[in-house]
């Protein structure tokens, strides 16, 4: 394809400074069983390639599907006269160092390929998942969903760039529904679609997948009975695959870029993080180390290089507590003059890429899950999100898991359903009063992190220890 | 030319087709050009030419589906559409039973084609930005053509084709504070651009007091319609789908059970008059023009697609597969436009929402954001900006016991979104007056 990229690119006629191809080719299987009974099963294929055209210091795109000369010149066309009529009222110029020149390639690890199991034996796994989920007949459903995406993707330049990056994904979920009367409660692996990797089967037939399996269902059981969560301010711990909501929205969305700069307003939101605050807001307790990591193998938003092909590094965000740098583009620094990572991505062909997360992660500490639980008297310890909401400039924030358990006298007691945190970004990170060693660390994905006008969902990774943060405003369900 | 494409990869697609096998074909696509918007400036901008096609393939009681591109290229379009048809073959025979597989019946056929007069791409700039250079003006403009078609193994199609634009914009004071409007249609109406903006210029004085912080508790509140079409949209997401009340996860499973009823005055139901969206779905059903779903405060019908109905022994009802609401209408009440800002006496006036999710489904509560144009309200007079609000409350509280009072007016509030590709129709709601509306941080 680079090839025949670099062919289209030489062949095309547009008087532009600068000319980008990026294809796009990926392929997506979808397999789901509710109740021992498939439901879903099916591949989808997309292609395409997005021109990008700079001129007058003005960036001009067209996407297309038809992947031929004919296809790329008429979309080149489009993009050239997109880019000339927008070029006088442009929000700034853009350099072409913007997309620098680069060469190379990427691939995912991947132990057991897609196809070592057939749809057929997958069937067949979910099926037992769903089976062996309802542990009891007050478990009212079941389902069990393998989701895995191959995507490749090409891009070349006028400028003599040259990259070529072939992922391999994978996503599972599994969860089981209890009933009992007017009591409803739901029990997933991590919350849903959390475990999210990048590499083959091996991520879902895992050696704990059965005893998983069973504690899943047990729990779901366990809720019907549980306690509400109590209303009170208290001392809160943070399982690893809830963290991965709280660094998503109270961390990474506030430090792209282009929220500050105030392109997402209209949808998103903006941002309470000014541009001054680069390297001297305090925005957390010391224990805070935030990196922008796309090098960890295996989470689930790696990679070498972005979408513009800006090479891509480990760099820390937030240092010991104080904010360092953005999650803003080459483009995006280019117009603050903030540090930023290499993050321009786009969804897919058919998208620009925009400032985005890739793997966000908190660095682990030194104390194990046993120390930190045994230094508590009393507090509450949440695991797997359930509910996500928070306002637009990412401060005040309501968060809900599925499953918790009090702290009392530094041990886990008892079970409680419908447990709920509120806070707002500065004064909760302020409070991280602990982190988990590397044994607690675990990462987590998801496949729908929602950005961007026109909209786009787009992979993100976040790997996290266990972390405590002191006095938490908690409540339970009901009206 | 798409059309005579599509016609023409239907009939391949039949004529490959073995005698005991059955296929549902849907087709996605769209012309579209998208141009953004910050500080009265252009962000970015380009075209899109997408369309996406999928084939179901169901023989003996299993199913599985292909999606590939569809490019209006028939040569290539074929090339794809054969090999997916092969391996769907192999792949379908592998696969465990489906007791509830729905097969295509029935003979609906439907052809709509809305023409519309639109901005030339290369014109879009330069009518949308004069207007607003002296405001903080953001957001999108996303036009062109929008296709959904189907066709089966039985024989049924459909298509349909719009032109349609939508302006989803936001004017913010220096301090942040905002205002959204909205401007959708098939045909660009300078002028009514240009009066849009002017009302929303107007709105942005108001803005102009600092905001004043108000503190948690329960305070009478007026949600506009835009508010109001953020509450209703929550209702797509488990909330009226019968499969999901079925498997434990409906807010409306207490009516269902008789234990709890809305206000008489709050009657929501599926309204397909409008003619926005296409009324046919994943397998040429043809929806009925209107369905009731809560009336009077009574649960009547959830909605129930095929698959649903065959599990469970109901009837279906026209429903989509994902059984969320696809045209969906509030009906006013009987308070004057006029009469909001008395009506409302002392509390929140709130033009948006934010960020909404279930903060516990099965009683109905629903957490979020107030944004945009938010005030306080005192003696019937606007008072100040307020900060960010979070709310949290139940829908059997605000559409039950505290709903005061309904206006006697509707705005359509147009779906903008466009994950995957162009929504396409909205939401036709009042706005609402409520007691005691819960506020949390």
């Amino acid at each position: 394809m680079i090839s025949e990229l670099s062919h289209f690119l030489n062949v095309i006629d547009v008087p532009a400074d600068w000319v980008g191809l990026r294809a796009t080719k990926e392929a997506a299987t979808t397999r789901s069983v509710r109740d021992g009974i498939p439901e879903t099963n099916g591949s989808s294929l997309t292609q395409g390639v997005m021109v990008e055209v700079l001129v007058k210091g003005q960036i001009g795109y067209a996407a297309t599907n038809l992947i031929t000369l004919e296809g790329i010149q008429a979309a080149a066309q489009k993009a050239y006269r997109q880019a000339i009529a927008a070029s006088e009222w442009n929000i700034h110029s853009t350099p072409i160092s913007a997309r620098p020149k680069v060469v190379g390639q990427y691939v995912s690890p991947l132990m057991k390929p897609f196809d070592a199991l057939s749809p057929g034996e997958i069937n067949d796994i979910l099926i037992k998942i769903t089976r062996e989920l309802k542990v009891s007949d007050q478990i009212v459903q079941t389902s069990a969903t393998a989701l895995t995406t191959e995507t490749e993707t090409w891009f070349v330049s006028t400028n003599g760039s040259e990259v070529y990056q072939h992922f391999f994904r994978i996503g599972t979920d599994y969860s089981a529904t209890a009933q009992e009367g007017a009591i409803v409660q739901r029990r997933s692996n991590n919350g849903w679609l959390a475990s999210c990797y990048q590499g083959g089967l091996e991520y879902f037939i895992t050696p704990d997948l059965w005893a998983r399996v069973q504690q899943v269902g047990t729990q779901a059981i366990e809720l019907l009975t549980a306690e509400d969560c109590p209303n009170e301010t208290t001392t809160l711990v943070l399982a690893p695959d809830q963290m991965l909501l709280q660094i998503h929205e109270s961390v990474g969305h506030p430090l792209e870029l282009d929220r500050i700069l105030g392109d997402e307003r209209n949808y998103a939101g903006g941002s309470f993080v000014k541009l001054q605050d680069f390297g001297n807001l305090v925005y957390g307790s010391p224990l805070m180390n935030i990196t922008f990591d796309p090098t960890v193998s295996g989470e689930f938003a790696s990679y070498s290089f972005d979408d513009t092909g800006a090479p891509a590094s480990r760099e820390y965000l937030i240092k010991e507590g104080v904010l360092q740098r953005g999650v803003g583009s080459l483009e995006s620094q280019a117009r603050t003059g903030v540090k930023g990572v290499a993050c321009a991505r786009a969804s897919s062909w058919n998208r620009p890429p925009i400032d985005r997360m890739a793997n966000l992660n908190l660095e682990p500490g030194d104390q194990s899950f046993e120390e930190i639980i045994a230094g508590i008297d009393r507090g509450i310890y949440m695991e797997s999100n359930r509910s996500w909401s928070i306002d637009d400039q990412r401060h005040k924030f309501q968060f809900s898991c599925e499953y918790a358990k009090r702290i009392e006298n530094g041990k886990l007691t008892k079970t409680l359903r419908n447990p709920n945190y509120r806070s707002i970004t500065p004064q909760f990170w302020s409070g991280l009063i602990a982190v988990g060693d590397r044994s607690t660390w675990q990462m987590y994905g998801t496949p729908m992190c929602g950005k961007g006008e026109p909209n786009q969902a787009i992979t993100v990774g976040h790997g996290s220890p266990i972390a405590v943060f002191a006095n938490i405003e908690v409540f339970g369900g009901g009206a | 030319m798409l059309e005579n494409s599509f016609n023409q990869l239907v009939e391949e697609i039949r004529n490959q087709l073995k005698p005991d096998e059955q296929f549902t074909l849907t087709l996605d696509s769209e012309q579209s050009q998208f141009t953004r918007f910050n500080h009265a400036k252009v962000r970015q901008t380009g075209s899109v030419n997408d369309g996406n096609l999928q084939l179901v393939l169901m023989h003996n009681q299993r199913s599985s589906y292909r999606e590939f591109p569809f490019t209006g290229d028939f040569e290539n379009d074929r090339r794809t559409a054969i090999q997916a048809i092969a391996s769907l073959r192999e792949e379908v025979a592998q696969l465990p039973e489906n007791p509830y597989l729905v097969l295509p019946a029935g003979n609906n056929t439907s052809r709509e084609v809305h023409t519309g007069q639109l901005l030339n791409p290369e014109a879009v700039v330069s009518a949308l930005l004069p207007v607003v250079t002296d405001l903080d003006f953001t957001g999108i403009y996303a036009a062109g053509s929008v296709i959904r078609a189907y066709a089966d193994s039985v024989g049924q199609k459909h298509w349909f084709a719009t032109d349609s634009y939508s302006l989803d914009y936001s004017l913010f004071t220096p301090d942040g504070q905002a205002v959204k409007g909205t401007l959708a249609g098939s045909d660009w109406d300078s002028e009514a651009y240009q009066a849009r903006i002017e009302e929303s210029r107007s709105q942005l004085s108001r803005m102009a007091q600092p905001p004043k912080s108000i503190q948690r508790g329960q305070y009478r509140t007026y949600l506009a319609p835009a508010a109001l079409a953020e509450l209703a949209s929550m209702l797509s997401w488990g909330g009226i789908s019968e499969s999901s009340h079925q498997q434990g996860g409906s807010c409306f499973s207490a009516m269902r059970r008789g234990e709890k009823k809305l206000s008489p005055k709050f009657t929501l139901k599926e309204n397909f008059k409008s003619g926005l969206v296409p009324r046919f779905n994943e397998l040429g059903e043809i929806a009925p023009l209107e369905l009731s779903l809560i009336e009077s405060g009574e649960l009547i019908n959830m909605l129930t697609s095929s698959r649903t109905a065959k599990e469970y022994g109901l009837e279906a009802n026209g429903a989509s597969e994902g059984e969320g609401l696809r045209s969906p209408e509030i009906l006013p009440g009987d308070l004057d436009h006029d009469r909001i800002l008395q009506a409302l006496d002392t509390g929140l006036y709130l033009s948006n929402l934010h960020y909404l999710n279930w903060s516990d489904r099965p009683t109905g509560r629903i957490t979020g954001m107030t944004r945009y144009a938010c005030f306080w309200v005192e003696n019937g007079e606007i008072v100040a900006p307020i900060e960010n609000l979070r709310f949290d409350d139940s829908l059997y509280q605000f559409w039950g016991e505290n709903l005061i009072a309904l206006t006697n007016f509707q705005e359509f509030v147009p779906e903008v979104g466009t994950y995957g590709h162009r929504n396409l129709g909205g939401v036709h709601v009042p706005g609402m007056l409520v007691e005691n509306f819960t506020y949390t941080l």
